[in-house]
């Protein structure tokens, strides 16, 4: 599946021609690769085939909460087993497999060596153990929908004692596959982790100082650290979880002394700092493009960096507020609220110094910069969402509700869904050789984020209302059945977009065949990848590059160019 | 010359040395991840001592053995040492690197195997994973660091391979080390939390 797609965006121009020396079989070249940008495309491929799945499971699941009952075209009758087993993977698979795969796997893997003027990853092979070892969770996850039982249906947050017993979830196969897929995915992020903080700091371009690394690499960087800070805990719970459903211990069970909230901090202990792992590297493309669109330097470089690691650390204290709810200790849930809420000062800060680096600048509205710049509108609306959450007296309140849901979409949706758009529209001449259509892009980028808003501003509307999560029917509730409407128009929106997609994958399509060919530098950017061919031969430049300034001297005074790579050798530059 | 936009001086930059080497950043990150996931395995442990109604160790189970895990504790972090002085003479060249790094694979080895055997004895005692929180706890953390004993274990057998083939260089023995002294000194922690 996703092996094929990289055939035919391979297969492309030139690229055989000028390395046919190499002769490698199919199976290598594609298949068990070591080469970056191929495990990159292979991580890509993957991410977009399980997005399809993701959406389709939304697409069943809300149809039957727009029109409880009655049988989805190309699904069937939704049953309340397969209700809550689709809302569970949905939300698995678009975290786990698609968010960090596309984001930090796709995009680490792709631009760490070319933009910082390497052949390739320090460790290949383990870079290609790390795809495999995730295409096997892929497959694992995906097989668990179809054993006995079906796929798991405990919420993506497997909460004991519903995940730990099959008596309560019914899934007694499909808890463990999915456990099993979840954790042999963190293996695979964790081997991959290892590869981009190493290569990053050991096989930069001679000259490329700390501080004249791309923004986006950075973010990829701390995103690697806070996950493999924060994965250790949970793999412990999902080792505990997994013996307590297949052995029959009772690490989660009350019953037998064990504690099932101790699952939620386990859990959240990851679960929190991986929603900065995912927004990070989310927040770094949107600078890559913000500074090429707007033609300005980044402002303030340091500041947006060290912002972005006290983020990190300030993201292990804050995972508490996820569980107000729980039984724990008020005193405790103080403290929580403080940090959730301290939190915010960063990332609103970070999005203040996007704005201004916009300030003033010459703005370019492409197709990236249309998705980045949607990225700082709608991003916000999700981090303003969470300050109600955040603070444990209205949280009580709001406490699963599709308030919570709404909100955290506005987080998901920009992270995931937009900052892949932004980095594939951005990226995609470096990685195909050719442009995407613009026009095309506009319009999928429109009806994408128009019907997104009217997906979850409705659903904010009834979380308000007191309409709870994960029930499969509301109209079996009286005072929730009179909102139908809201539902049915969240649910046709969801429609709309679901359609608008098949404009992006057909533009994908083909712009790999029929686009314009798009030159080493399409958008006259800086950093060193674009001094590479497109796509980048295997080895990306017959000859290393030097390194010579930061990422971001657009609009340089005194140069006729209003962009000066960072691979020009200074004495080019006019003399003062 | 003059200065660039942000104040360096021109010239051709030279590549220069990573601080530290690719195998050894890649593994001290791995064992910072190991780290994160012994803390919260026995941070989970902890929770469930102090949960436990009716007091640690729970009544009408069977003991932990102290003594004979103590002399075990012992044995590992003399593999440790032994480790240790065998790098220390790898550097110098000596030949006696090859029987201290034996050393500490036969003590790694005595390690797992003493281990083994205590848990043959507990489990004819009645104590299993499932018959209660003790058990459970203790098979769950005792066993991860068994098994990663036995990693570590393999790892040194094929440093010693290497060794033996006269072909073993630093940046192969390094990251072993690290690994290992990670897994002895995690040990103590484990004993003290889960024996004493």
């Amino acid at each position: 599946m996703a092996e094929a797609g990289t055939v035919d965006t391979h297969d492309a121009p030139a690229h055989d021609a000028e390395h046919g020396h190499h002769e490698q079989s199919f199976l290598s070249k594609y298949i068990f690769s070591t080469d970056h940008k191929i495990i990159a495309m292979q991580y890509m491929f993957t991410g977009i085939v399980m997005a399809l799945i993701g959406g389709y499971m939304s697409y069943a699941f809300r149809m039957q909460l727009a029109f409880p009952g009655e049988s989805v075209p190309g699904y069937g009758v939704v049953s309340q087993g397969e209700y809550n087993s689709l809302v569970t993977n949905h939300g698995t698979i678009m975290i786990f497999w698609v968010a960090m795969p596309m984001l930090i796997a796709a995009f680490g893997n792709y631009l760490i060596p070319l933009m910082i003027g390497a052949d390739d990853m320090v460790f290949p092979r383990i870079n290609r153990l790390s795809y495999q070892i995730f295409l096997i969770s892929a497959i694992i996850l995906i097989v668990s929908f179809f054993v006995p039982g079906g796929g798991f249906g405990g919420a993506w947050t497997s909460y004991p004692p519903l995940s730990a017993n099959a008596e309560y979830n019914l899934t007694p196969y499909g808890a463990t596959f999915w456990l099993v897929a979840v954790a042999l995915e963190f293996v695979a992020f964790l081997l991959g982790g290892i590869n981009f903080i190493t290569t990053l700091m050991n096989s930069r371009a001679p000259g490329m100082r700390m501080h004249d690394i791309p923004m986006v690499l950075w973010m990829i960087i701390i995103a690697s650290i806070l996950f493999m800070a924060s994965v250790g805990p949970l793999i412990a719970g999902a080792v505990m979880l997994f013996m307590d459903q297949v052995v029959g211990t009772g690490f989660f069970d009350p019953d037998r002394g064990g504690d099932p909230v101790l699952w939620q901090h386990l859990f959240w202990f990851f679960g929190h700092p991986e929603v900065y792992v995912v927004l990070l590297p989310a927040m770094g493309i949107v600078a890559e493009i913000i500074c090429t669109f707007a033609r300005k330097k980044l402002f303030n470089y340091k500041l947006i960096l060290y912002t972005a690691f006290a983020t990190g650390i300030i993201s292990f204290f804050v995972w508490a507020h996820h569980q107000f709810v729980a039984g724990i200790d008020p005193r405790m849930a103080n403290v929580f609220t403080i940090t959730t809420l301290i939190i915010s000062i960063p990332i609103a800060e970070m999005l203040f110094l996007y704005i201004a680096t916009l300030y003033g600048g010459s703005i370019r509205l492409t197709t990236p910069m249309l998705w980045a710049l949607s990225f700082i509108a709608e991003f916000l609306i999700g981090g303003i969402t969470g300050i109600f959450l955040g603070a444990s007296g209205s949280d009580i309140y709001f406490h699963d509700t599709y308030f919570v849901l709404a909100h955290f979409h506005y987080t998901f949706f920009p992270i995931a869904i937009i900052g892949f758009f932004a980095g594939i529209t951005y990226w995609f001449p470096k990685m195909f050789g050719r442009m995407m259509n613009d026009s095309l892009g506009k319009i999928h980028f429109w009806g994408t984020i128009i019907a997104f808003n009217f997906i979850f501003i409705p659903l904010f509307i009834l979380g308000a209302a007191g309409q709870h999560r994960r029930i499969y029917n509301f109209q079996n509730f009286p005072d929730l059945a009179g909102m139908q409407d809201l539902r049915v128009i969240a649910t046709s929106a969801l429609l709309v977009m679901l359609v608008f997609q098949a404009i992006f994958l057909f533009n994908f399509v083909y712009s790999l065949f029929k686009g314009k060919p798009a030159g080493k530098n399409p958008w006259k950017a800086n950093t060193l990848e674009w001094t590479a061919d497109s796509p980048p031969p295997h080895g990306n430049w017959p000859e290393l590059p030097n390194c010579y300034r930061g990422p971001y001297e657009y609009s340089v005074p005194g140069r006729e160019d209003d962009y000066w790579p960072q691979d020009v050798p200074p004495d080019t530059a006019p003399a003062e | 010359m003059p200065d660039d936009a942000l104040g360096r001086p021109y010239g051709v930059p030279v590549r220069r040395e990573p601080v530290v080497p690719n195998g050894v950043l890649g593994m001290l990150i791995f064992v910072a991840t190991e780290v994160m996931f012994f803390s919260g395995l026995i941070s989970a442990f902890v929770i469930g001592k102090s949960n436990a109604i009716g007091g640690w160790p729970p009544p009408g189970q069977p003991r932990l053995p102290v003594e004979e895990t103590a002399l075990n504790t012992a044995a590992l972090l003399a593999s440790g040492v032994a480790l240790y002085f065998a790098n220390r003479a790898f550097r110098k060249d000596s030949p006696s690197v090859k029987p201290l790094l034996g050393l500490a694979i036969a003590l790694g080895g005595f390690f797992v195997l003493f281990q083994g055997a205590e848990w043959v004895a507990l489990i004819g005692e009645g104590l299993t994973l499932t018959s209660g929180q003790l058990g459970g706890f203790f098979y769950l953390l005792v066993g991860t660091h068994a098994l990663h004993v036995v990693a570590g274990f393999i790892i040194l057998l094929y440093t010693y391979q290497r060794l033996s083939h006269h072909d073993l260089d630093r940046f192969t023995f390094w990251p072993a080390q690290i690994f290992w002294y990670f897994v002895v000194g995690v040990w103590p922690i484990l004993y003290w939390q889960v024996y004493l």
